[in-house]
């Protein structure tokens, strides 16, 4: 039996490497990835206090999973979003460099 | 009650003609001319029917025509304005509407009415002919129109207004206006002909020197009212008790009674209007302006105005005086000053040769005669004088105003550059204008009194006898002196004028005068002889009693004095006679085989003529006294120290105080704080802007990076101060 804190650790670990890609990779793909990972980090988190909590009580409740099934969704829907976006900003500006995307710069 | 009403009308025609040629008809010379002429000549009908009844009214002088309504509310009383009729104001209204219609009509001949107009003539100068071609195809100079013909007769018109507002009211107040209204009319009649530098100079020194007088006569008038409460005639001169009073208490000048100091003040009123010694010295100068007008001022109406006040105000300025006892300040101011000017102006008067200062002076000299038999308690005589004055010197203006007419056709016939007034150049004018010599003639013997035939004879006999029976021996003499000296220049001017030869071309050229002119001087002919006739006195040797004395019954009834029966002389009557006689026979015998235009008398009086012929120099004193002062004054103190000095500094130095202290304030409050606290805070915020701006790099990564770093700092503080649980 694993226990709990390992995935605790294991989610923690990947969101860091997500929050770290996030902040120093130069391309937007690897960054939307990066964004990826945190969200699953979490997914996991959800699933193991899912786990834990089910067998706490000895009941199986679906709600988590909806919740974790939503966040997929979203990450989909963005993952979409965002890829179209960068390919937009690739056909304008024809770099995908976030470094060089500082048209909002004051 | 239809003569008070009547009297109301008598001033108003005039006044309507004024406003109407003012308004109206200013354009239309002849509309102007009828305008004004029919108002005359209503003004004279309508005195004539007062007249007629004033004269067949019994007890006239206590019970005059008297209607008064209230004019100004003056808190619980109210000045009244009223006409009042007495036996006074009756004869004066008479040879006030005949002289001012006559003038009128003359007047239309005088400013030429029917010639053409001048092709030089400009407004304000005397109309200088008009050059026309007669049948022959020839150019003639001829006489020109007026240029500002509707003007003199809208200015003639207010001037009889006040004239007849003066005699016909009832209170002293309307009389000062009229008085004033006068004033104003005499000087813009002076001043017709505006363009001349001496008619300026002369209307600004008749108003000024009138005004002395008036200033005076006006706090008189204030006087009266503050003791009385009232302005009217009957009120105050027809109450013994209101007079008692007044003669009773003293004034806080010189101890004189509250009587004698109004009275001097009324006179001294008197002294400005009737031109007499020390204020005459306007009246000579008045003859700047048309001949009318000096008919006008010097017989008819302003001068007669003078003398009119104080023959009224005379039961004030006699106040405590009976005839036959000492008398009182006024009188004895009046007789000085009357006789002194008589003389005075008689001396002058011999020295000239302008036709019309002549005339000038003896108007003077006539107005003192008047005065100083008020001054003696010869009422009816000084009253009487001035209605045949009135006719004869009107007469002898309009006269003058003739001869110089007929002079200057001469002058336009020879084309010479003469003085048409000066009588050295004249002579001869007797067959060249006849009606206008027979006229003067008359006119002048009248002015010299000579004896039984002329008005001027009997005035003058009982001003004497007035003087010699009231035992003032000084006023007397002087007196008849004076009577000598003015039948001597009289028939001086007469003989000068009209008999002996021609002494230029232009007099052997003179025309007789226009019917319009002709015929007022035949009609006040009349007058200058039969007035006199109203008043033969009922001693007089031989002539007494044919006739009623009437005049002195009639004006003589104003007063209420007991009539005493003096002792009968016949050295006034011899002494009359042979200075009249005297006088004009020495005159002629002077100057009838005058050849050339000097004056004999230039050589045997030598100093004494220069000095008469200046006039005493009294101009040139009055000139160095008091206008040399008076703009000094106003030059060099009032405008150089006083304004520019002293108002224009204190002036100047608040306004360098202002400029000097908005300065200051503005360098230490408001360039500093104010200013700067807006600048400051600008450049404050625009540094902040420029600050932050660098701040905003446009990388997302590098927005993350801080946001998180505050996420993570702002959890560790919360941890560290907050804590967890």
């Amino acid at each position: 039996m694993i226990p709990l804190s390992w995935y605790l650790i294991a989610a923690a670990a990947l969101f860091c490497i997500g929050l770290v890609g996030v902040l120093s990779r130069k391309s937007a793909v690897s960054i939307l990835m990066c964004v990826e990972l945190m969200l699953n980090a979490v997914n996991i988190n959800l699933v193991a206090f899912w786990h834990y909590h089910s067998q706490l009580q000895g009941v199986s409740q679906v709600a988590p999973q909806v919740f974790v099934a939503i966040v997929f969704i979203v990450a989909a829907a963005e993952v979409a979003i965002g890829l179209a976006l960068i390919i937009s900003a690739y056909r304008r500006r024809e770099t995908s460099v976030v470094d060089e995307m500082t048209l909002l710069k004051g | 009650m239809i003569s008070e009403t009547l009297v109301w009308l008598i001033p108003l025609p005039p006044l309507l003609a004024f406003f109407l040629i003012v308004v109206f008809t200013n354009r239309n010379k002849a509309l102007s001319h009828w305008l004004a002429l029919i108002a005359a000549g209503l003004s004279w009908a309508i005195s004539m029917v007062i007249f007629g009844r004033a004269v067949r009214t019994e007890g006239l002088a206590e019970h005059p025509f008297a209607h008064a309504i209230d004019w100004l509310p003056t808190g619980t009383t109210s000045l009244k304005i009223g006409i009042q009729i007495d036996p006074l104001s009756a004869v004066v209204l008479f040879f006030v509407a005949i002289t001012v219609l006559m003038i009128f009509i003359y007047s239309t001949g005088y400013h030429n009415y029917g010639q053409p107009a001048g092709q030089h003539d400009r407004k304000g100068l005397p109309p200088e002919g008009a050059e026309v071609k007669d049948a022959k195809g020839k150019l003639v100079k001829v006489p020109s129109i007026e240029p500002m013909y509707s003007r003199f007769f809208a200015l003639i018109s207010l001037f009889a207004f006040a004239m007849f507002l003066l005699v016909v009211t009832d209170n002293l107040l309307t009389l000062y206006v009229g008085w004033e209204i006068m004033g104003l009319c005499s000087y813009l009649l002076i001043g017709f002909w505006y363009a001349k530098e001496s008619a300026r100079k002369a209307m600004i020194k008749a108003f000024l020197t009138t005004r002395v007088g008036d200033v005076f006569m006006l706090l008189g008038l204030a006087a009266l009212y503050a003791l009385t409460g009232t302005l009217n005639y009957q009120e105050i001169l027809g109450n013994p008790a209101v007079l008692e009073q007044l003669a009773g208490t003293l004034s806080p000048v010189f101890s004189l009674s509250w009587a004698a100091l109004i009275g001097l003040l009324i006179f001294i009123g008197t002294v400005g209007k009737s031109a007499q010694f020390p204020l005459h010295i306007w009246l000579p100068d008045a003859m700047e302006g048309p001949t009318p007008v000096s008919a006008m001022i010097h017989a008819a109406t302003m001068v007669s105005a003078g003398v009119y006040l104080v023959i009224r105000f005379f039961p004030l300025l006699s106040a405590g005086w009976e005839p036959g006892g000492t008398l009182t300040t006024p009188m004895l101011v009046m007789g000085i000053i009357g006789s002194f000017t008589a003389i005075f102006a008689a001396t002058i008067a011999v020295a000239q040769n302008d036709i019309k200062r002549v005339l000038a002076f003896s108007t003077i000299s006539q107005l003192g005669y008047m005065i100083a038999a008020l001054g003696v308690g010869a009422y009816a005589a000084a009253a009487f004088h001035l209605v045949t004055h009135a006719f004869f010197k009107a007469l002898l203006f309009l006269g003058s105003g003739s001869i110089i007419h007929g002079m200057e056709h001469g002058i336009f016939h020879t084309g010479e550059h003469i003085d048409p007034q000066n009588m050295l150049n004249m002579g001869g004018l007797r067959k060249k204008m006849p009606i206008t010599f027979w006229t003067f003639l008359i006119g002048g013997l009248a002015l010299s009194g000579f004896p039984l035939i002329t008005a001027g004879f009997w005035s003058k006999d009982e001003i004497l006898s007035g003087a010699f029976k009231g035992g003032q021996m000084g006023v007397f003499i002087t007196l008849a002196l004076a009577a000598l000296l003015t039948a001597f220049y009289t028939a001086r001017q007469i003989t000068l004028t009209f008999l002996g030869k021609p002494r230029s071309k232009a007099a052997e050229h003179a025309q007789e005068s226009k019917w319009t002119m002709t015929a007022p001087l035949a009609i006040l002919s009349v007058f200058a002889i039969g007035a006199g006739w109203a008043g033969i006195p009922a001693d007089f040797p031989g002539l007494g009693g044919l006739l009623p004395n009437w005049f002195e019954e009639f004006v003589g009834s104003m007063l209420h004095f007991e009539h005493v029966e003096s002792v009968h002389s016949l050295v006034p009557l011899i002494t009359s006679l042979v200075v009249a006689l005297g006088g004009l026979a020495l005159g002629w015998v002077v100057y009838k085989g005058l050849q050339k235009p000097v004056d004999p008398l230039e050589k045997s009086l030598g100093g004494l003529h220069t000095v008469l012929k200046n006039k005493y120099y009294i101009d040139e004193f009055y000139q160095a006294a008091f206008i040399r002062p008076a703009l000094w004054l106003a030059d060099v103190f009032t405008y150089k120290f006083l304004d520019q000095t002293i108002i224009d500094g204190v002036l100047h130095g608040i306004a360098r105080f202002g400029v000097w202290l908005g300065n200051g304030l503005r360098n230490i409050i408001d360039l500093p704080v104010v200013n700067g606290a807006g600048d400051n805070a600008a450049r404050g915020t625009r540094g902040l802007g420029l600050y932050l701006r660098s701040r905003q790099s446009g990388r997302i990564q590098q927005y993350m990076v801080i946001a998180i770093s505050l996420l993570v700092l702002a959890g560790l503080v919360i941890y560290f101060t907050v804590g967890l649980g």
